[in-house]
C-alpha cells in the first residue's frame, strides 16, 4: 500500500491534477500537454475497466446459473430436489430418494448426488492430507536444501496450476530468495489433465483394485477417491508447505535450543502454529475434490446409489452434469435442474474458498509482526 | 531428563521423519509408475501417420491428427482473448488500484474464480455465451442459427475465462518484482504513467507474462470438462478450415463457427463412449501420450522461464 501511494506521488500527472502545480511551478507539470493528461486518464480508465474482468465474470457466472437454475425451483420446487413424495396402494405416502429426470414419473432428488460427491472427495481429502501434509512436512521441515530443489520442482509438475493460482497468496507470504528457486517442480505433477487420470484409474487402476479387494462394482468410489487423490495430493501438499514455511524461524530456534529434537520440534511447535495454514489447504482441496469432473465421470461407475458403501459405484453432481446436458433438450425440466445441480456446486466450492481465504489472510497477518 | 527418555524421543522421531521421507518417496513411485504405463503403452503407436491422419474405420484405425489440430485452434483463439484481458487485469490492479476495498473484493473475486469447478465453466458457456451472447447476436444480425449453437469461438471464450486467473496471477507476480527504483528513475526522466508501464515496467515483466501464458495454454488444452457441451464433437470429417480470399489468394484460417475435435475429449470418448473400447485402446494409450508430452513441454518450459526470471531479478 505504502508503495503504491509512493507510486501516486511520483507520477507526474497525479502532481498535475489538483492545486499541487498553482502553489509553484514544477518546470515539468507545464510541459505535460493536455493531450498528454487526457490520453493517461482513458489508458487508466481502460485498465480499471479490464482490471474488474475477474468480479464481473464471477458476478455473471452467478446471475446465469441462477437464471436457469431458478426455473427448476419454480418447475419441481425445491422440495422435490431433497425427495419425490410417491402415492402407494394403500393410500399413504412414501418419501423417493431418486435421481431419475428422465422417466415418466420424474425424480429429482439430489441426495444420491450429493453422497455421491462425498463419498468420492472425502475419502481422496483423507488420503490427500495423509500423503499432502506429510509431504508439505517434508518439503519444509525436512528435506535438505540439495533434495528439495530437485523434488519441489517435481511435485510442482503434477500440482502446478494450484500453486500458480494460489500463487497471489505465496508471493505475497514473501519468502527468502531460495524458495524462488525452488518453487519450479511440485507444478508440473498438477499440470497433469485429469482427463489422463481419468483414463488410467479406468484402464488400470480398476483391474488393479479389483484384484486387491473385491469390490461390489468394478468401477466405484474407491477407484475415483484414488484418481481424485492425485489431483488433491498437490494442493494440500503445496500449500501445506507454504503455510509451514511462513512460520517465523525464531520458533524452531527456541524448540531446538530448549533441547527438543527435529520431530519434537515439528509435531509440538511448528504444526500447533501452522493449523490454520493446513487447514485452510486441506478446505481447499477438498473443494477440489468436489468440483473435479472428468475423473469421477469415468471412474466412479455413475449410478445414482443411495448407499454409504466405498466400493460401490456412485454418481456425483459434476458427472451428472457432464453425462447429461450432452442429450437434454433444452428448457426442460430436466435441463433447468441440471443448472440447479451447478448452483449448488458453485455455492459449495465459492464457500470452500471463501473460508480458505479468510483463514488464509488472518494467518499471514499473524506471522507478520 | 534420563539418558533413557532422549533416546526414546529420537526413536520416535527417526521412525516419523522417515515415515514422511517414505511417503513422498512413495508418492513419487506411484507417479513414475503412471507415467512409465502410459509411455510404455503409448510409445508403439506413435508414428508420423498416427499424428499426421484422420481416424478411420469408425475412429479403431488412423491417426488423431483434426484432434490435436482443434486443440491448437481452440487454446489459440482463448489465449488471443484471454491474455489481453488478463495482463490489463493485473496492471490496473498493480500499478493503478490503491489497496481499497474495491480491489481487495476484486483480489477476492481472482481467487474464487481459480477455484470454480470445471464443469460449472461449462454450464457458464453454454447458459451466457451460446443461449444468451450468441442467441441475441442472431437475432439482432437476423443471422438464423449462426452464432447460437457450440462452436470454437464459445469453447475458446469459456476456457479463456477459466485461464484468468492463471494469467492475472502470473502477471501481478512479474509486475510486483519489478523494482520500485525503476518506475522512480523513468518518472524522474520526466515519463508518464503510462510510458513508464510501457517502456519500463512491461518489457522486465515479460518473460513472468509469457510464463503464465504457456501454463494457461497447458490447462486450457488439458481441460476436458468445459468443452463437452461447447463443441467438442467425436468425430468430424472436415477440419475446422474455411478459405479466407483476399482477390485471388487464398489463406486457409480457423473457421471459429464449426464444432471441433479435442484432444483430451478424444481420450474420454474413445475410453467411454465409443463401439470397442478395448480395440482401440492403444489409440487411447496415443492419445494420452501425446496430450500429457504436450502438457509437460508446455508446463517445463514455463518452469525453466520463471527460474531464469527470477535469477535475473536475483541480480538486479
Amino acid at each position: 500500500m505504502e508503495k503504491e501511494l509512493n507510486n501516486q506521488q511520483n507520477s507526474l500527472t497525479e502532481n498535475e491534477t489538483k492545486n499541487h502545480h498553482q502553489t509553484y511551478d514544477s518546470p515539468f507539470s507545464r510541459r505535460i500537454k493536455k493531450s498528454t493528461r487526457v490520453k493517461e486518464s482513458i489508458i487508466k480508465y481502460f485498465f480499471a475497466l479490464n482490471g474488474t474482468a475477474a468480479l464481473i465474470f464471477i458476478i455473471l457466472i452467478f446471475i446465469f446459473l441462477f437464471k436457469e437454475g431458478f426455473k427448476a425451483v419454480e418447475h419441481i420446487g425445491l422440495v422435490d430436489f431433497i425427495y419425490h413424495s410417491r402415492l402407494l396402494d394403500d393410500g399413504t405416502f412414501i418419501r423417493v430418494f431418486e435421481w431419475y429426470p428422465t422417466s415418466e414419473d420424474a425424480r429429482y432428488s439430489l441426495v444420491p448426488l450429493i453422497l455421491g460427491t462425498l463419498l468420492t472427495s472425502i475419502p481422496a481429502t483423507i488420503i490427500s492430507t495423509f500423503f499432502g501434509v506429510g509431504a508439505g512436512i517434508y518439503l519444509s521441515e525436512i528435506a535438505n536444501p540439495k533434495a528439495k530443489e530437485i523434488l519441489k520442482p517435481i511435485i510442482e509438475l503434477f500440482a502446478g496450476i494450484p500453486t500458480v493460482v494460489l500463487g497471489i497468496y505465496l508471493s505475497e507470504i514473501a519468502n527468502p530468495k531460495a524458495k524462488e528457486i525452488l518453487k519450479p517442480v511440485i507444478e508440473l505433477f498438477a499440470g497433469i489433465p485429469t482427463v489422463v487420470l481419468g483414463f488410467i484409474m479406468l484402464v488400470v487402476g480398476a483391474s488393479f483394485f479389483n484384484d486387491l479387494f473385491n469390490p461390489t462394482n468394478r468401477l466405484n468410489a474407491f477407484i475415483a477417491a484414488i484418481g481424485l487423490s492425485f489431483v488433491v495430493i498437490p494442493v494440500i501438499a503445496s500449500l501445506t508447505e507454504d503455510a509451514l514455511h511462513s512460520i517465523p524461524n525464531d520458533l524452531r530456534m527456541a524448540s531446538y535450543g530448549m533441547g527438543a529434537t527435529k520431530w519434537q520440534t515439528i509435531s509440538r511447535v511448528i504444526l500447533p502454529a501452522a493449523f490454520s495454514g493446513v487447514s485452510a489447504s486441506i478446505l481447499l482441496g477438498f473443494g477440489r475434490a468436489v468440483g473435479e469432473t472428468m475423473i469421477v465421470l469415468m471412474a466412479a461407475g455413475n449410478a445414482a446409489n443411495i448407499s454409504t458403501n466405498i466400493f460401490q459405484s456412485v454418481r456425483t453432481m459434476t458427472a451428472t452434469i457432464a453425462a447429461e446436458m450432452g442429450e437434454v433438450s433444452q428448457g426442460s425440466d430436466h435441463y433447468y435442474s441440471l443448472f440447479f445441480i451447478g448452483i449448488v456446486l458453485f455455492s459449495i466450492t465459492f464457500l470452500l474458498n471463501l473460508i480458505a481465504e479468510i483463514i488464509i489472510n488472518k494467518m499471514r497477518k499473524k506471522n507478520t509482526f | 531428563m534420563s539418558e533413557l527418555q532422549l533416546k526414546k524421543k529420537d526413536i520416535t522421531g527417526f521412525i516419523f521423519i522417515n515415515l514422511t521421507r517414505l511417503l513422498f518417496l512413495f508418492l513419487l513411485a506411484v507417479l513414475a509408475l503412471v507415467l512409465a504405463k502410459i509411455i510404455i503403452e503409448g510409445i508403439g503407436i506413435i508414428s508420423p501417420e498416427f499424428i499426421f491422419s484422420s481416424p478411420k474405420n469408425n475412429m479403431t484405425e488412423g491417426g488423431i491428427f483434426p484432434a490435436i489440430f482443434g486443440t491448437v485452434a481452440v487454446t489459440f483463439i482463448m489465449i488471443l482473448l484471454s491474455l489481453p484481458l488478463g495482463v490489463s487485469s493485473a496492471i490496473y490492479l498493480n500499478e493503478y488500484a490503491r489497496d481499497t476495498f474495491f480491489t481487495r473484493i476484486i483480489r477476492t473475486a481472482v481467487n474464487n474464480l481459480a477455484g470454480v469447478p470445471s464443469i460449472v465453466f461449462g454450464l457458464f458457456g453454454l447458459g451466457f455465451f451460446i443461449l444468451f451472447l450468441g442467441r441475441k447476436m442472431d437475432e439482432v444480425l437476423q443471422t438464423g442459427l449462426l452464432f447460437g449453437q457450440p462452436a470454437i469461438i464459445w469453447a475458446s471464450a469459456t476456457l479463456a475465462v477459466l485461464v484468468l486467473p492463471i494469467i492475472i496471477v502470473s502477471t501481478l507476480e512479474a509486475l510486483n518484482s519489478v523494482p520500485k527504483s525503476h518506475r522512480d528513475a523513468s518518472y524522474g526522466l520526466g515519463a508518464t504513467k503510462w510510458q513508464t508501464i510501457k517502456n519500463v515496467v512491461l518489457p522486465q515483466a515479460r518473460p513472468g507474462i509469457l510464463t503464465g501464458t504457456i501454463l494457461a495454454i497447458s490447462r486450457g488444452a488439458g481441460e476436458t470438462a468445459p468443452v463437452l457441451f461447447l463443441g467438442a464433437a467425436f468425430f468430424l470429417p472436415n477440419l475446422p478450415v474455411v478459405d479466407l480470399c483476399i482477390g485471388n489468394y487464398c489463406i486457409p484460417m480457423i473457421n471459429p463457427g464449426e464444432q471441433f475435435m479435442y484432444l483430451a475429449y478424444h481420450i474420454f470418448i474413445l475410453a467411454t463412449q465409443s463401439s470397442n473400447p478395448t480395440k482401440t485402446l492403444p489409440i487411447q494409450y496415443g492419445s494420452t501420450l501425446v496430450l500429457i508430452t504436450l502438457t509437460f513441454l508446455l508446463n517445463i518450459t514455463a518452469i525453466i522461464f520463471r527460474y531464469r526470471f527470477r535469477k535475473i531479478l536475483g541480480r538486479l
